[in-house]
């Protein structure tokens, strides 16, 4: 396997060139080079690809019943209006409540916040052991965790109910966390422990001979090296609890049920009215959490090796 | 890949077992003791509450007589291998694409994210519509005067599950594109600057040093594929329900609605023991094959 | 003890009453619409009347979703006050458990045994001659809704039953309408299945072959009538590319299908699109054949709890969902029938009294979850759906499978 190897002195070499820092350095460019033409075309049209059922679902949004019934999804609206997605946030009833999404907004926010930040830590140091300090069986637990991420959820309800009940902890707010910790785990530990593996050997080395532990290492130098994969943990994360309906349900009482059970008792009844212009407005409206944390943490994405303040 | 060891003293890797302790915990009271408890299970006649009613193998036979399990496997193998091909290839372009220093990188990384994180009942239904023959795609290309144009993939049992797989990868490129990109930006600069003094296109850089670099990366995007593939669900039931007839059913929605649909457990837990089972039959050696060999004193 | 227990509960409900003394009561149901939601409103109104309070648990999607959380909380310890349940024989297993709160006490002092028509709904709330679920309204699937106008401008009188209808599709075809419309989910496909079963080869032969499993029955010539009719609506419904039941719907009102089979709860999308019973669109029970109708519907369960407030307030909510005032005011909402006979409907609307009218003269019959396991059913329904979409499964073979599986069900 091509290892990569390089010195010390290289990586201080590189981390002090910010301007080299970026995706591949390359001569200044002409505006229309038949490879920008080329890069910008196909990410363009991919992207319109992509845009098609958001571009439907938003026109189905500003449209009213009548004009959805006609059944033209590609035409824009002929009278623009906002009241699905007033619905959708403040009006729409499920049940008895008729106070929209707004109703779940807060308890999925005190869900997401802890069971993010502590599947991601747990996550990293077992990630992190694996890779860089194993132990006796170490590999064996892995192994275990790799076959559990295939497991669908659904079988493991019950046992988890069994599991939560005789630790005391059915129904509160810290069992979901748990819940949540325990199946974020196999696929984001797979992700650090690889991610990890492929950090220099001598930065690690270095930083043993420099007198570094088990923590100091984990934090000086492995976690601002791998900010990347962090993002990419945090998608994954906040984007799965954010969207979490079942566990939601399952593991709480409902003044704990987060902002997903609102939007399925919107859009999911099976034998009410539907109104397509409030489901979309309600999909679109839920997906705004995860959507602004794509676009924020993309500044993270960037060199591991440039963003890594490494100094031994 | 570099295994990288530490030291391997006991003592000295203290700090590591303790901080293990999570994982194993997981790893072995939930993981192993639920499937434990699920395999059980599969060999009683549990209907709506799990009961200690033992049936021998009678819930595995009917299992394999039932057409819906048969077609859900077919279909399975079919969406999971075009599914794992293609999110790896697109995946992986996307993420050169976006690597080459562009303009706008936040925003086509968005675009190309977003669809994850919507909620699938709803954009299911958007699919629905978009592929739906009246008025859908098919008709937006007729009435252009096209008149024989045909494309109604959720609406024929023979190429429905192909109609799922549009879907799925609009649904799941984005997140593989991040993770390669990731994997991109953990690849050092000066690779790249010995291959462009080397005079080595483009394509065979990327093709024969930095892919075989991305390892790690690409091993993590094969398994949260497939464990998806696995267990792929609010696709099929957004789009189709299983339908037309049961032409798109899948394996996890027959031990769902084995499950809490026909209130059959033990039904549901013969189908996602062997669904198990086949999982443990590949990465079990897998992981001997990864782990076996390279360990480093 | 449980003696002891029901004494303490009554003498707290008494209490409650006069002192309104308040409980929370969490009730988890998944009626969530809008319709819905308005009708679930009239029985917290009513309950909170009574100095109590509902905390709403509404989750939509029944069986699939709603069952695995009903279970999980009540195998977890934790159970809500009340749920709603498909009542029939699904809740059998939780009620054999222990786990669901008898409610004999109550419906002897307020006489269900004497109000609830047809008194099949309370027989399956009955186990070993115990109570224990309150049944609140009864939802029908055996209609055919026909759009009036399809017909008129196609030069044909709007039909009156089920074979009249199917005379008529190729008229409607040449002039370009689909003349069935049908959703392609699965449990669609069912339903229509069961509704041509029920009104074609009539109730009797329904309850022989589902109820007493009766496979020659399946087999014989009644069946084949049954199947070659479904056979015919397959045909009919070709053309029809929607998934939704309601898009299904929607294509009934917007003229471009002439017909639907559909459950009664299809109303809501006429009255939301303004359409008139009767002048817009027609609807036929039994298809027109047979005017009979499923008592299916819904119930509500209360699982057994150590607190004896909550036990005593699950006792007002029972009396609460049974009483006549909340039986009109919920079910008008809902567009479902009341389970009882002697209240006054003055504001249904013309299908709402064709059912009524039904169910006053006794044609009545059990639902399928009430006559065969939940296992069984899905057997049969899967059978169906498959015949459905299989253009090339004959109706022979459909039904000597159909035989089959009938004799072995449970």
């Amino acid at each position: 396997m091509g290892n990569v190897t390089r010195t010390a002195a290289e990586i201080q070499l590189a981390s002090a060139r910010p301007e080299m820092t970026g995706p591949r350095g390359r001569k200044p460019r002409k505006a229309l080079s038949r490879r920008n033409i080329m890069i910008y075309g196909t990410l363009i049209i991919v992207s319109l690809y992509y845009l098609l059922p958001l571009y439907v679902m938003i026109v189905t949004s500003l449209k009213g019943m009548p004009e959805i019934r006609l059944g033209n999804i590609f035409s824009p609206p002929v009278e623009i209006t906002f009241q699905p997605w007033v619905k959708a946030w403040a009006e729409a009833c499920t049940g008895l409540n008729c106070d929209g999404l707004s109703r779940g907004f807060f308890n999925s926010v005190r869900i997401l916040i802890p069971s993010v930040l502590l599947s991601i830590a747990i996550a990293s140091v077992n990630g992190y052991a694996l890779a860089n300090w194993r132990f006796k069986g170490s590999e064996t637990f892995f192994t275990i965790l790799i076959v559990g991420a295939f497991i669908p959820y659904q079988v493991m309800i019950y046992p988890i109910v069994i599991m939560l009940r005789e630790i005391g902890l059915y129904g509160s707010l810290t069992g979901l966390v748990i819940v949540h910790t325990i199946f974020g785990m196999p696929i984001l530990t797979l992700l650090f422990r690889n991610y990890f593996a492929s950090v220099p050997q001598e930065l690690f080395k270095a930083a043993r001979v420099d007198g570094a532990g088990f923590w100091g290492i984990y934090f000086r130098i492995m976690v601002p090296m791998s900010l990347p994969i962090f993002v990419v943990a945090m998608i994954l994360q906040v984007t799965g609890i954010w969207n979490d309906f079942l566990f939601g349900v399952i593991y709480t009482k409902p003044d704990l049920y987060p902002m997903t059970v609102q939007l399925n008792n919107i859009v999911n009844s099976t034998q009410g009215v539907k109104e397509y212009n409030v489901n979309m407005a309600a999909t679109i409206l839920t997906g705004l959490v995860p959507l602004t944390i794509y676009f924020i943490s993309g500044k993270l994405f960037v060199r591991g090796i440039a963003a890594g303040a490494v100094k031994g | 890949m570099a295994a990288a060891t530490g030291p391997t003293r006991w003592h000295k890797n203290l700090s590591a077992k303790v901080a293990a302790i999570p994982m194993i915990t997981t790893a072995l009271v939930v993981f192993i003791g639920g499937t434990a408890w699920t395999v059980l299970y599969s060999f009683t006649s549990s209907k709506l509450l799990p009961k200690e009613k033992f049936v021998g193998f009678a819930q595995y036979e009917r299992l394999w007589n039932s057409s819906k399990w048969l077609i859900s496997i077919e279909n399975l193998a079919i969406y999971g291998a075009f599914s794992l091909v293609f999110s790896l290839l697109i995946g992986f372009v996307l993420a050169a694409l976006l690597d080459q220093k562009i303009r706008f990188e936040d925003t086509f990384r968005t675009i190309l994210l977003y669809p994850f994180a919507l909620s699938f009942i709803v954009t299911g239904l958007a699919w629905q519509w978009i592929l739906n023959p009246d008025f859908g795609v098919q008709q937006v290309v007729r009435n252009l005067g096209w008149d024989s144009f045909s494309f109604d993939p959720l609406y024929d049992p023979e190429i429905v599950i192909y109609g799922i797989l549009i879907a799925g990868l609009w649904q799941g490129t984005g997140l593989i594109m991040c993770l390669m990109l990731a994997g991109l930006r953990g690849i050092d600069e000066d690779i790249w600057k010995a291959a462009k003094i080397d005079g080595i296109p483009m394509w065979k850089t990327y093709v024969f040093i930095v892919i075989p670099m991305m390892r790690g990366i690409f091993i993590t995007a094969i398994v949260l594929i497939a464990s998806g593939i696995i267990k792929v669900y609010d696709l099929v039931v957004a789009q189709t329900g299983g339908g037309p007839g049961i032409a798109s059913e899948v394996p996890a929605k027959y031990v769902y609605d084995a499950m809490f649909l026909s209130q059959n457990l033990g039904q549901g837990f013969a189908a996602s023991t062997m669904m198990l089972l086949s999982v443990i039959i590949i990465v079990v050696p897998w992981a001997y094959l990864e782990f076996g060999g390279k360990r480093r004193g | 003890m449980k003696a002891l227990r029901v004494i303490f509960a009554a003498s707290t409900a008494l209490c409650a009453a006069t002192a309104a003394h308040a409980t929370d009561l969490e009730v988890t149901h998944w009626w969530t619409s809008g319709g819905e939601a308005a009708a679930v409103a009239e029985f917290a109104k009513a309950f909170d009347a009574t100095g109590n309070k509902w905390v709403d648990g509404a989750i939509a999607g029944s069986g699939g979703t709603a069952r695995p959380i009903m279970i999980s909380r009540i195998t977890g310890g934790d159970p809500m006050g009340a749920t709603q349940f498909n009542h029939g024989r699904q809740a059998e297993e939780l009620v054999e458990a222990g786990l669901m709160r008898d409610l004999s006490d109550i419906a002897s002092e307020g006489n269900w045994a004497e109000i609830v028509r047809p008194s099949s709904l309370l027989d399956s709330c009955t186990l070993d001659g115990k109570i224990y679920c309150v049944p609140v309204n009864i939802h029908s699937q055996q209609w055919l809704w026909l759009n009036n106008s399809v017909f008129e401008n196609a030069g044909l009188a709007v039909p009156t039953n089920w074979d009249e209808y199917v005379a008529a599709a190729p008229k409607l075809e040449e002039a370009g309408i689909v003349p069935l419309a049908m959703g392609q989910q699965p449990w669609q496909t069912t339903l229509a299945f069961q509704v041509l079963l029920v009104a074609l080869a009539g109730p009797e032969a329904y309850t022989a072959v589902f109820g007493g499993k009766d496979a020659d029955l399946a087999g014989g010539p009644e069946m084949a009538k049954v199947f070659a009719a479904a056979d015919k609506a397959r045909d009919m419904a070709k053309n029809s590319n929607v998934q939704n039941w309601n898009d299904a719907t929607n294509m009934v009102i917007t003229g471009k299908a002439a017909g639907q089979i559909m459950g009664d709860w299809a109303q809501g999308e006429f009255a939301v699109a303004e359409q008139v019973a009767g002048k817009d669109y027609t609807c036929l029970p039994g298809l027109g054949v047979n005017e009979v109708i499923m008592t299916g519907g819904d119930a509500f369960y209360f699982p057994k709890v150590d607190d004896a407030d909550v036990t005593a307030a699950q006792g007002e909510l029972a009396k609460v969902m049974i009483s006549p005032e909340t039986q009109v005011a919920f079910n008008l909402k809902k567009g479902s029938l009341p389970v009882r006979g002697d209240v006054d409907l003055n504001a249904a609307n013309d299908c709402m009294r064709k059912g009524l009218d039904i169910l006053a003269g006794g044609n009545i019959i059990q639902a399928p979850d009430q006559l065969l396991s939940a296992d069984s059913l899905t057997q049969v329904n899967d059978l169906f759906v498959e015949f459905f979409n299989n253009p090339g499964m004959s109706a022979e073979d459909a039904q000597k499978q159909f035989a089959s599986i009938i004799s072995s069900a449970d």
